[in-house]
């Protein structure tokens, strides 16, 4: 049996400390810990990024990244996106364009969506398509997950 | 019943596109799914899986694993109760309670690498995983079959001694469980009278369903005997039900709720983890929840199933077919229920064919029980007949969509199998593609083709239940029996909301657990949207009943006189007031309920097509999809863009289908790619904008003429792509997954 560590960590702008066995992975930590259900699981080796979250701003595979190694850094998931009364815009966009089914990879896409828009504001179907290839979702086919990214990408725009 | 349409003037959310119902909490993280259930004092509980294809267990020793710290139960087949050899309707397919039992918790076989041995709780899910470990299992290992026909020959491989085939009268052990047998006029004489005749044999993999949310199911089993499930489940019922049969537990005593489903496509119905969950419970009187993991998807649940497909078929020059003949080998996996029975129904569905005959064989092989998956061996079926359709027509010179269209049915049509043909849109359809822009433009480039291919799926109707209640400030609270897999909650509301003449966002819309609400069959067959609103409709009508008794009484004039229109009561004799919706609530006592319990056993099946365009790289034997279109008849869209979603997303699982995925074994039956970077998905990058064309041609009688939309889309791309190929490249694919080594098998060079 391991000996846990102790871990300090910004997870949605709020400054955490916890224990945690070293060889659980943040999406544990996130989802067990933390209760950050938002962020899924849906195969636990890094091919479905349904765990997308940013890590220091970069887009990660939760599952890929072990709970130790966020200690000192910034950790965003889907639920630290939204105000309490408002949609962040890319939830918006992906309400408005029926950018989802069953839901359960929406969380990872909302993320990966805000990596991609926040480095790029306006990206071609093609470069969208390019950057959402790491998150697998098996219910729309991805046309209405495009024009959602698009219909983001004007909202934050017009934002600016 | 009431079987009228629902007045066009009525349709207010009908055939628009309001904000589904639960997006909010979907884009935000806050739906709860079956993997995000969290009790207090919860345990972990994990399945331990064979290693072997086909093996006799000797004895399971769980002593090691139990004495482990953390460790709380270890459970068995033998916690199980005998199960009755019963089988009954589940859904799209049929199930064995006996082999149900077994295949969630095996017995004396295991019959697939993956297959149920045991399951345990422990505190964390890390010594959960590694108290498996600690479980000792001695195993006779058998040599496994893993071939649809050498499974259907062998007389040494046989996985259930018992089992005769059904429709047979052969009384030897077999591992073919059932042949279906249709003939209609005279095939022999039809071949006859054919100037051309093409017979090819298909192949196509196992394919898996894929859902992204794994199964998961956290059961309490209460002190007072009170079982509680919350399940990722399509049919709160069907769980209910099966767990039910598989404990020898009363129904009343159980309750399932229903969690947000991620994913399902015919997989989520029947039980996988719910009952090792509830007898872990009951064993350590804490709740216990059981999510597999991704491998456990692969390797355990339902996979649609592999097949090899023969077709013949014969035309005059003419153009016009004579004869059709089928021979559908599916497998079954480890226990009896292919989807043979509706592919057999599928095969030739979309056309008028005088002379044919079909067989189908439901065959076991040494791999996971085959669940249902979107138009259940449809896809299949037409990967063999609209490739075998499209090679008779340029046999004849003839253009491959006036081919179809010389030979479609059309309502009435006698099928193969004796039925008739209700209202169906095959021939507008075809009309569709022939006038698309998409049909028309020229091809761009070298390597590039152009493939086409229609589907017919029969659909469903079945039961489902809606109560509405009426709150005092005029809105009111729909709750429904249907598990809601992709928006029926907001389709439903619509519905109702129409009938009701208020605006959908009076209209709370929910699904509620089996303690709560009368009996809903599945949310599968795409059924929900279509019978669930049904039961919706009734149950408005049933409200405004009530409500006009509640008037009629409060203006003291007789019913008859009450009219409702706009939202607003009003009677024509001796009384000039006028009474709106939310001010008669108002005045009621809060308790009017409105109840729509709908058996629909007249529903109508849909057809659809798809057009695309493929440019194949003859170097790596690479298919790129350059461009797509699907066409279908919804019948009435109830949520335009519900139903292009379901389109689309049909299209890219066929896609899928047709370029990438698969199960691929060894010689012992272990799976090679049991994993979602070897087993390949298609990804938003594979894939182009599909357009999505629905046509609208009524079912007369669904109130507002709906028909099922969710599966028809995966049909027809696969022959589609593979038509696209044969354009592109001069050969063609009789195999699926149309992988590059395979297509460059095709063009003369072998991969190493």
């Amino acid at each position: 049996m391991s000996s846990k560590l102790v871990v300090n960590s910004n997870i949605n702008g709020q400054d955490v400390e916890f224990l945690i066995e070293p060889q659980q992975s943040l999406l544990e930590i996130l989802r067990d810990a933390f209760g950050l259900t938002g962020t899924k699981e849906g195969c636990n080796d890094g091919n479905c990024g349904a765990c997308s979250v940013l890590f220091d701003n970069r887009l990660v595979n939760a599952c890929l990244v072990l709970g130790v190694e966020i200690e000192g850094r910034k950790v965003v998931t889907v639920e630290g996106l939204a105000n309490i009364n408002e949609l962040h815009p890319v939830q918006e966009a992906f309400v408005v364009e029926d950018g989802l089914q069953c839901g359960y990879c929406t969380p990872g896409f909302i993320v990966s969506t805000k990596a991609l828009l926040d480095q790029n504001p306006d990206p071609s179907d093609d470069e969208i398509r390019f950057w959402l290839a790491g998150n697998l979702c098996r219910c729309t086919g991805y046309d209405k997950i495009v024009k959602a990214v698009r219909h983001a990408a004007r909202l934050m725009n017009e934002a600016r | 019943m009431n079987n009228s349409m629902v007045s066009m003037d009525k349709h207010r959310s009908v055939g628009t596109r309001p904000e589904r119902i639960d997006a909010k909490e979907k884009v935000t993280g806050s739906a709860l799914f079956g993997t995000d259930i969290m009790m207090p004092g919860m345990l972990h509980g994990r399945i331990l899986r064979s290693p072997h294809a086909h093996a006799r267990i000797i004895s399971i020793n769980t002593a090691n694993a139990e004495s482990m710290s953390g460790v709380f139960a270890v459970v068995t087949a033998n916690d199980l109760p005998e199960a009755d050899d019963m089988k009954e309707k589940l859904g799209e397919s049929t199930i064995n309670y006996k082999f149900l039992r077994d295949n969630n918790l095996a017995s004396d076989k295991v019959l697939y690498v993956g297959h149920a041995v045991a399951a345990l709780a422990a505190e964390t899910p890390d010594i959960a995983e590694n108290a498996l470990e600690l479980i000792e299992v001695e195993y006779e290992i058998l040599d496994p079959v893993l071939d649809v026909r050498e499974s259907m020959s062998t007389e040494l491989k046989i996985l259930h001694e018992q089992l005769r085939t059904l429709g047979s009268t052969n009384d030897k052990s077999t591992n073919v469980a059932q042949h279906i047998h249709h003939v209609k006029g005279d095939p022999s004489l039809g071949f006859d009278e054919a100037d051309v005749i093409i017979e090819r044999e298909f192949i196509t993999a196992p394919v898996h369903q894929s859902y992204l949310e794994p199964h998961a199911a956290t059961a309490t089993w209460g002190k007072d005997g009170n079982l509680t499930i919350y399940a990722s489940t399509q049919g709160a019922f069907v769980t209910r039900r099966q767990v039910s049969q598989l404990l020898q537990y009363p129904m009343s005593k159980i309750k399932v709720i229903p969690t947000e489903v991620g994913g399902a496509f015919g997989g989520k119905n029947p039980t996988y983890v719910e009952v090792p969950a509830s007898l872990l419970s009951y064993k350590t009187a804490k709740p216990v929840r059981v999510v597999m993991s991704r491998e456990e998807v692969i390797l355990g649940t339902g996979p649609g199933s592999g097949t090899s497909i023969k077709v013949k078929m014969g035309a005059k020059k003419s153009g016009k077919i004579t004869a059709a003949q089928a021979e559908l080998c599916y497998e079954a996996g480890a226990y009896p229920g292919s989807p043979v029975d509706p592919g057999s129904m599928a095969i030739f569905a979309a056309y008028d064919i005088p002379n044919g005959q079909i067989d189908g064989y439901d065959v076991l092989v040494n791999k996971p029980r085959v669940a249902a998956y979107r138009a259940p061996g449809a896809p299949q079926a037409a990967f063999a007949c609209e490739q075998v359709i499209d090679e008779l027509a340029s046999s004849i010179a003839m253009d491959g969509i006036e081919f179809r269209m010389m030979n479609a049915a059309s309502e009435g049509t006698e099928r193969i199998n004796g039925k008739l043909h209700k209202s169906i849109a095959i021939k507008e359809i075809l009309g569709i593609i022939d006038d698309h822009p998409h049909y028309n433009e020229p091809i761009q480039g070298p390597y590039q083709g152009r493939g086409v291919a229609i589907g017919f799926w029969d659909n469903w109707g079945a039961r489902s239940s809606v109560d509405i209640n009426v709150n005092s400030d005029g809105t009111v609270n729909l709750i429904s029996g249907s598990v809601d897999l992709t928006g029926s909650r907001t389709t439903v509301a619509m519905q109702a909301a129409d009938v009701l003449e208020i605006p959908l966002e009076k209209v709370k819309s929910s699904m509620v657990d089996t303690d709560s609400i009368s009996y809903a069959d599945t949310s599968a067959g795409s059924r929900t949207t279509m019978a669930t609103g049904k039961a919706a409709v009734e149950a408005a009508y049933d409200v405004i009943g009530k409500l006009k008794l509640e008037i009629a009484s409060l203006w003291n004039v007789s019913i008859d006189s009450i009219r409702y229109a706009n939202g607003v009561f009003s009677s024509n004799k001796g009384k000039d007031t006028n009474m709106t919706f939310q001010e008669l609530a108002g005045k009621l006592s809060g308790q009017v309920t409105g109840h729509g319990n709908v058996n629909v056993e007249d529903w109508a099946g849909a057809g659809g097509g798809t057009i695309v365009d493929v440019e194949v790289d003859p170097d790596t034997g690479q298919i790129k999809i350059l461009k797509c279109t699907v066409i279908q008849n919804a019948g009435k869209a109830i949520h335009p863009g519900q139903v292009e979603g379901q389109m689309q997303g049909g299209v890219v699982q066929g896609i899928g289908w047709a370029l990438y995925e698969g199960y691929e074994y060894d010689k012992n039956g272990k799976v090679l790619n049991a994993n979602l970077l070897d087993y390949k998905l298609p990804t938003a990058l594979d894939v182009p904008n599909i357009d999505a064309v629905i046509i609208e041609k009524p079912f007369p009688s669904n109130p507002y003429g709906a028909r099922g939309v969710g599966e028809t889309p995966i049909i027809s791309p696969a022959p589609a792509i593979a038509n696209a190929v044969q354009k592109a490249l001069g050969v063609r694919l009789h195999r699926l997954p149309m992988t590059p080594s395979r297509i460059l098998e095709e063009i003369g060079i072998t991969s190493e």
